[in-house]
């Protein structure tokens, strides 16, 4: 139960640019939103009668890059991260996917994260999603009421889902490989 | 008059200093392995901080590793009271991106055996619930049956608990012969058991005083917070996927009669049977929660019921799992489905290969168990086990 494509005409004459583009051929149809319009876009979707997501039900992170340098030359996208959106609403029982591409790194600059504006003054519960994905796989989210790890120790180096993720040595006298 | 003044003036000079209390991770009342870090003021919990993780087993990670049948046993050890609802989840999320149609059989079968596990998931959540107030025997009441469901599932697939039977393409195996009327047997068995339930805990007098009017949650809240499953229902919001699922989950359900436990207008479906709601009770508190798992129950026999009658005229086979190294074609699928503790949603990323590129698991646990920084503050510190404990919550299911 997705939106259909004149939804998408609305947001894109709502938002113009900011909706960067569409993939409507893919099981579930997405949108994809510029990292700096993602707050604007989900208010709008969640007050605006006639869209009311009204619930977050999941922000994933999906890290684009081929750690194999063999492989990396045969495959079909350029090194980046998604932070994927799922949204539903509990009144019209629609369901809306939204995207947002950031770098790896921010700048370029290995090991500094990308950083991306939080969504949880819009939907209390995206604050432990917004935790996760900044826990597992590594995107600092601007304007979050208490920005921390939550399922690894605060004291953890790296961010797990990245694939270029190396286990550690050893934590705290635990060997890791 | 006077000395209660006296009382009260005292009662108010009185100055408690803030007190850090520490619940868990080994504490009987957490329900795993969660940790919850309280600021109270006298008896009254200005603050809550849970703390969760320490179950975290890379499930995540390990998906993106191995083929998607191969990644079934790791999501029954998600949300392990009810194996069963997940295995079908992550089935259906590989269905979908496969674009597979299942036989008509196998659709009924995993009809029975979802709602078995609902059933049996529900009971520890009774049982466990009891418990967590101080009452013991609930629990093993509750016990007693889950072993007869558990047993069934032995029958079915060979384990009890962990039991990666619903598989991408159908299920391991069929149903042996003989089983089905073993499951009548058990339900016609286990109907007039429920009784005895809300006798030991719904009508309790102290059960109602511990639950009813506690742990207040308007829809609103519920709903902002992604709280999903009983909880939203014992909210009052009308939402429950079977019904207003996708259309790959909903058509499983093509022909089922039944109806979302949510109360409308004062009564819940088919209460007329079981006890009424307690005056004191409100819309969202943790009596409310109960009650919906404890009609879930109800209905789940009934669904079971109408499912073997359906199973026994379906044509066809009972289908058959995937290859074990079958390719994926590219693209992305996001799939939820109605478990016993609510929405348990997978999103799988493709990238054409036999292996997925991204597994993801959106735990009900996780955003119901967020909701309990807001839910708790200003109750009494006694409270927080009856708050946390109504939320039913699985802690393999939250750190994965």
């Amino acid at each position: 139960m997705t939106e259909g494509p004149q939804f998408l005409e609305t947001l894109k004459a709502r938002f113009g640019d900011r909706i960067r583009g569409a993939n409507l051929e893919n099981i579930d149809p997405w949108v994809e939103v510029a990292p700096e319009a993602i707050v604007e876009v989900c208010r709008f979707l969640k007050t605006d009668p006639d869209a009311r997501f009204d619930m977050l039900n999941c922000i994933s992170g999906v890290d684009y890059f081929q750690p194999d340098p063999a492989k990396a030359k045969r495959a079909s996208f350029e090194p980046h991260l998604e932070v994927v959106y799922h949204l539903s609403s509990t009144v019209t029982k629609h369901t809306l996917v939204l995207k947002v591409m950031l770098p790896r790194w921010k700048d370029d600059q290995e090991g500094v994260l990308p950083e991306l504006d939080s969504v949880a003054s819009v939907w209390r519960g995206a604050a432990w999603h917004e935790r996760e994905v900044y826990d597992l796989m590594g995107v600092w989210f601007r304007n979050h009421p208490g920005l921390k790890r939550i399922l690894l120790p605060e004291d953890w180096e790296g961010h797990p889902l990245r694939k270029d993720y190396e286990l550690p040595l050893e934590y705290h006298g635990i060997r890791g490989r | 008059m006077a000395t209660a003044n006296r009382e009260q003036i005292i009662e108010l000079d009185v100055r408690t200093d803030e007190l850090l209390v520490n619940m868990g991770p080994q504490h009987p009342s957490t329900h795993g392995v969660l940790r919850l870090v309280l600021k109270t003021d006298g008896e009254i919990v200005t603050h809550v901080e849970p703390h969760i993780g320490y179950l975290h087993r890379c499930a995540e990670k390990i998906g993106e590793n191995l083929t998607p049948r191969q990644w079934i046993p790791y999501t029954d050890r998600m949300d392990y009271l009810a194996a069963m609802n997940m295995n079908l989840g992550w089935s259906l999320c590989v269905e979908k991106l496969l674009q597979y149609e299942l036989p008509e059989k196998a659709r009924h079968l995993r009809v029975i055996i979802a709602e078995l596990g609902r059933i049996a998931s529900h009971l520890v959540g009774m049982g466990a619930y009891g418990l967590d107030l101080g009452t013991f025997s609930p629990f093993l009441y509750a016990f007693r049956e889950r072993e007869k469901i558990l047993n069934l599932f032995e029958e079915a697939c060979g384990a009890r608990l962990t039991n990666s039977y619903i598989t991408p393409g159908g299920a391991t195996a069929d149903l042996p012969p003989g089983w089905l009327e073993k499951c009548e047997a058990f339900l016609d068995q286990f109907e007039p058991v429920i009784a005895e339930y809300h006798a030991l805990l719904t009508t309790n007098a102290i059960f109602i005083q511990r639950t009813a009017g506690i742990g207040v949650m308007s829809a609103e809240m519920a709903i902002d917070y992604g709280c999903t499953g009983p909880v939203l229902r014992g909210s009052g919001v009308d939402h429950d996927l079977r019904r207003d699922g996708e259309e790959r989950y909903t058509e499983m359900y093509d022909g089922y009669a039944f109806e979302v436990i949510v109360q409308k207008d004062g009564h819940y479906p088919r209460d007329h049977d079981y006890p009424p709601v307690p005056p004191e009770a409100v819309l969202g508190d943790c009596w409310h929660r109960f009650y919906v798992r404890m009609l879930e129950v109800v209905q789940a026999i009934d669904i079971i019921r109408q499912g073997i009658e359906f199973y026994r005229s379906a044509e066809g086979d009972w289908g058959h799992p995937i290859k074990l190294n079958t390719k994926l074609p590219k693209g992305e699928v996001y799939l939820e489905t109605e478990c016993p503790r609510g929405q348990m949603g997978f999103y799988l990323v493709s990238d054409g290969s036999a292996i997925p590129w991204r597994t993801r698991a959106r735990s009900s646990c996780f955003c119901n168990l967020s909701v309990t920084e807001e839910l708790c503050r200003g109750c009494l510190l006694a409270d927080v086990p009856a708050i946390v404990g109504s939320l039913d919550i699985v802690m393999g299911e939250i750190d994965r």
